[in-house]
């Protein structure tokens, strides 16, 4: 195996720290890089500074907020009283592409996993069950990913808010809009026969 | 190398890359399977909630240098029971832990896997708090380390016996007690796991004795393992 020079291989090294990219595609970017504009690179990289230096976590709903609060906290017109409950920064931005829910969002930042030892104690529950009071909350939908680790994260976070009182409801889960249903799996399919809606005709 | 069939129950997840998952399954043919999901994660995979912790599943795989890659799988029992209660899910995952952390890849056990796949369908069917503790106890009598319960560890008396100690896998007696105490009738339950008297066991009223043999289990296992059960604790909070 060939030999990098010291700075070759460093970046490689960091890159294939990262989420997603193993030793081949760390190589392939660092050369990539290397034979990329001067100008290009160096605005990759002070964008990465940046980001680092002024995102920071919203310390009302942990989503990315560059403040204090994040963009949809502070702002006036979101509805209060309803939590969208999410695992992580990206499943904000995916609600809101759907223009569908107004209230605010809750970012666990991960979901329960017993198997991997990741229980409540890891995620930003306790932070979510603090702000039932002070915001008046009346509803919580539970917006966690319909596998296994958001259900059981679902099922826990159900728990812990009915005995504060709050209405909880969960996502419904079912089949992909433009899948094919023979490709379903029987869960699915199960889920999806169980939430059938009346069709008008 | 070449395609393969196994039966097998999927007993642990990891994520890869974007959208593939790694899945530890316990089979029939195999032992301890390890394989590549592709595309898993994405929204249209075709395998769906197939091959999550918990699915009892029929597979077809390419064998790997390093690790399998799964072609088809198709759904045996889905276990949607142990997926929408959390005291089951919790006792499901301790099972699945134990059973992933004390099979071995490429080792033929089918007891093993047979095992599993009942005690997840005895917890579905309603099964009560003493499934998991119960499966702990048995796989360490597969593998012929569970603790002796009739004569005392130390002195070989036979009682009464009244503490366990997991570090040497056995019983006490009075004088020569040393580890947990043990109660007369967590002691009749832990006797009842090994030798098929669970039926009877399982069928009974939840007793204050559940909660010392499934503290007594975990502990049993742990010791042998060398390391925690994670999803014993993890839900506390
Ligand atoms: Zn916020
Ligand atoms: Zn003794």
């Amino acid at each position: 195996m060939a030999v990098y020079t010291p700075a070759v291989q460093r970046l490689i090294d960091e890159l294939g720290k990262l989420p997603g990219i193993g030793p081949k595609s760390a190589q392939r970017i660092a050369f990539y890089l290397l034979r990329a504009e001067r100008v290009d690179v160096l605005r990759l990289a002070d964008a990465i500074r940046s980001a680092k230096e002024h995102v920071s976590f919203c310390q009302r709903c942990w989503n990315v907020a560059e403040g204090p609060e994040c963009e949809i906290c502070a702002d006036p017109r979101r509805e209060a009283g309803t939590i969208c409950v999410v695992e992580e920064p990206r499943d904000v931005v995916a609600v809101e592409r759907t223009g569908s829910f107004h209230g605010r969002y809750h970012v666990l930042q991960g979901a329960i996993s017993p198997i991997a030892g990741i229980g409540p104690a890891q995620l930003k529950v306790k932070e979510l069950l603090e702000r039932l009071q002070p915001e008046a909350v009346e509803e919580v939908i539970l917006c966690t990913n319909p596998n296994y680790e958001g259900e059981a994260t679902a099922m826990y976070l159900a728990r812990q808010l009915h005995e504060r009182g709050v209405r909880v409801t969960r996502i419904a889960s079912g089949l992909p809009v433009g899948g094919d249903l023979e490709y379903a799996d029987e869960l699915t399919l199960g889920r999806a026969l169980e939430g059938r809606r009346p069709v008008e005709g | 190398m070449g395609l393969y069939r196994a039966r097998g129950v999927v007993v642990r997840t990891y994520r890869l890359g974007e959208a593939d998952r790694i899945v530890h399954l316990v089979t029939d043919a195999r032992g301890k399977v390890r394989a590549v999901a592709k595309g898993v994660r994405r929204t249209k995979s075709r395998f769906g909630a197939r091959l999550e912790p918990g699915s009892h599943v029929s597979l077809l795989c390419w064998e790997g240098r390093e690790l399998d890659v799964v072609n088809q799988a198709e759904v045996l029992d889905s276990f949607r029971g142990l997926r929408e209660d959390l005291e089951r899910m919790r006792a499901a995952a301790v099972m699945l832990e134990a059973a992933d952390l004390l099979s071995q890849e490429r080792h033929e056990d089918p007891d093993a896997y047979r095992m599993l796949v009942g005690a997840l369908r005895t917890l579905e069917a309603g099964g009560s708090a003493l499934v998991a503790p119960a499966f702990l106890w048995k796989l360490l009598a597969a593998d012929g380390v569970a603790p002796a319960l009739e004569t005392c560890a130390s002195c070989g008396s036979t009682g009464p016996l009244v503490a366990f100690d997991p570090v040497d896998a056995g019983v006490r007696c009075r004088a020569c007690r040393r580890g947990i105490p043990v109660s007369a009738e967590a002691l009749a339950l832990l006797r009842a796991f090994g030798s098929g008297g669970l039926g009877a066991a399982l069928a009974g009223e939840a007793q204050p004795a559940w909660g010392e043999v499934e503290r007594l289990a975990t502990q049993a296992m742990e010791a042998h393992l060398e390391r925690r059960l994670r999803s014993v604790h993890v839900l506390d909070g």
